[in-house]
């Protein structure tokens, strides 16, 4: 809905959405079309016009890539499931800011549960 | 933002935040000093002898491919003199551990380690997908993990070694610490904390080198080296009460990730409050083998991280839970008594308690026997795996025929 209504106007900033990866691991790809790694664009600004972060883009792979109907395996009251650990570039996403991280082109989002039996 | 450098080595750009003390690393740090510490859990808590030879219980998942990477590096770097096993399990699930055990497969490849791998079809005849055609899915797990505990030591034995080190983590010792505190089972929890189970009166010693390692880490540490591991979950877990515990665990964690560790450590103090089977039954029985209840009893509840102890219906569970809770009734008397007169006669030194249980062994009157059927070394007459046994080949001809 959001890619019809930016497509338009030559006003807005040039990028209008972020070319980004994101992988899944642990067990979290069963709830992905059970692919480790996906290629996104995703909406540069969220509903409100704010810069796109970790936590739109959970939203975002909520409503457009988690097909499986657990969806509580990866996300518990709008947020990341505690027990599954978010990696932006490889570095822990406690270091970045968490939800508030905004996203960059290129970025590399890295989801791994640590939920599944070792 | 400014990349955070790592606190160590100040100069590379800091990419984990470890749980334990918030400390901000770099990826190489984090390594040294993940393999340090289990290195030092290992020598403080004298682990291993020179020339022991172990097998490390192996499922393919991260835990144990982590503890076989992490022995395997360190009993180079320091000389344990240590000859390593992969020892592997087949519960006989097809679609779950067939590809598990392709990855431990190819582990025994990269970690240069002789695998053997022991089924429950030739154990038990029966894999547990027979088992459950049987029972069912509810309470299966209860079988798995009572043949899953007698394989592993007879792997062990088969293979002429007296000690498995398993993948537990600290994230799995404080769900285990909690469950039995929600469950008042305050002496299981005083077992649950010990490094080392199963002692001189046992013939296979279990221990676990990664009980103070945070699950995060483990998968961190997995991910940063590119280990190969598998994950999946058993197609027959229920997500019973581990799984509450479970979540609850990661709940905690992550508004105070140091809960973790505080929970495995308020375990050991409090399995020092429970009395040891000296003080609390017969005086005269020190050379009576008292049994070693944790290689015979613990991780009932099958896959120690992923599997709750169900509460299925089958009688011979009900029984003996009924017989276990027959024996703590007077054990909580005598803790009671015990703090009591603690209490009564050093009023004023309320911490002298006894110290460190180690690995010794809690508080239990079953005298430790052999399994009249099987000769595994059980505090029934019957041990469990047989009991559970009788139940399913009593069915068998009704499915069979």
């Amino acid at each position: 809905m959001s890619a019809a209504a930016t497509q338009a106007p030559p006003a807005v900033p040039a990028v209008q959405t972020i070319p980004i990866t994101v992988d899944f691991s642990g067990g979290l790809e069963m709830l992905f079309s059970n692919r480790r790694h996906h290629s996104l664009d995703v909406p540069a600004a969220d509903d409100e016009g704010k810069k796109s972060n970790i936590g739109f883009l959970v939203r975002h792979l909520c409503s457009t890539a988690l097909k499986d109907p657990r969806t509580d395996l990866f996300v518990l009251d709008h947020h990341i499931r505690p027990g599954i650990l978010v990696l932006i570039n490889d570095a822990d996403w406690e270091l970045e800011g968490e939800e508030a991280y905004e996203l960059q082109p290129g970025d590399n989002i890295l989801f791994v549960s640590t939920l599944h039996g070792g | 933002m400014a990349p955070t450098l790592c606190a160590m080595c100040k100069t590379q750009r800091a990419l984990i935040k470890r749980p334990k003390n918030h400390a901000k690393l770099c990826k190489a740090c984090f390594i040294t000093i993940f393999e340090d510490e289990v290195h030092h859990t290992i020598t403080s808590s004298n682990l291993f002898f020179p020339g022991e030879k172990v097998a490390i219980g192996a499922s393919g998942g991260k835990d144990s491919t982590v503890l076989a990477s992490v022995l395997k590096t360190l009993n180079e770097r320091h000389g344990y003199g240590l000859d390593l096993v992969l020892l592997s399990i087949d519960e006989g699930i097809k679609g779950y551990r067939d590809d598990s055990l392709e990855t431990v497969k190819r582990n025994a490849l990269q970690y240069e380690m002789p695998l053997k791998i022991v089924g429950y079809d030739e154990l038990y005849g029966w894999t547990m997908d027979q088992v459950v055609e049987t029972i069912g899915k509810k309470g299966n797990c209860t079988y798995c993990g009572v043949f899953r505990r007698q394989a592993l030591d007879r792997g062990a034995k088969m293979l002429g070694i007296k000690h498995v080190v398993t993948g537990h983590n600290a994230d799995d010792v404080a769900e285990t610490v909690l469950m039995n505190l929600l469950r008042g089972d305050l002496s299981r929890l005083s077992r649950s904390t010990s490094i080392v189970t199963g002692d001189s009166g046992s013939e296979v010693k279990r221990s676990k080198p990664l009980k103070y390692s945070y699950e995060k880490e483990i998968v961190l540490y997995a991910h940063h080296k590119k280990l190969d591991y598998f994950s999946t979950e058993c197609i027959y877990s229920p997500e019973a009460f581990r799984g509450s515990a479970r979540s609850l665990i990661k709940q905690l964690e992550r508004v105070r990730p140091s809960a973790i560790l505080d929970i495995v450590r308020s375990g050991e103090d409090m399995s020092r409050l429970v009395p040891r089977e000296s003080s609390s039954s017969c005086g005269g029985c020190k050379t009576t083998p008292v049994a070693s209840a944790p290689a015979v009893e613990d991780d009932i509840g099958g896959c120690g991280s992923r599997n709750g102890r169900t509460p299925g219906g089958e009688m011979a569970a009900m029984d003996k839970q009924l017989i276990e809770n027959e024996a703590y009734e007077r054990l909580e008397i005598d803790v009671a008594s015990t703090m009591a007169r603690n209490k009564a006669t050093q009023n004023e030194k309320p911490k002298d308690i006894p110290i460190r249980n180690g690995g010794s062994k809690a508080a239990t009157r079953q005298v430790l026997g052999n399994c009249k059927r099987c000769g595994y070394m059980s505090s029934h007459d019957i041990c469990q795996a047989c009991t559970l046994l009788e139940g399913l080949n009593k069915n068998r001809p009704q499915i069979q025929i």
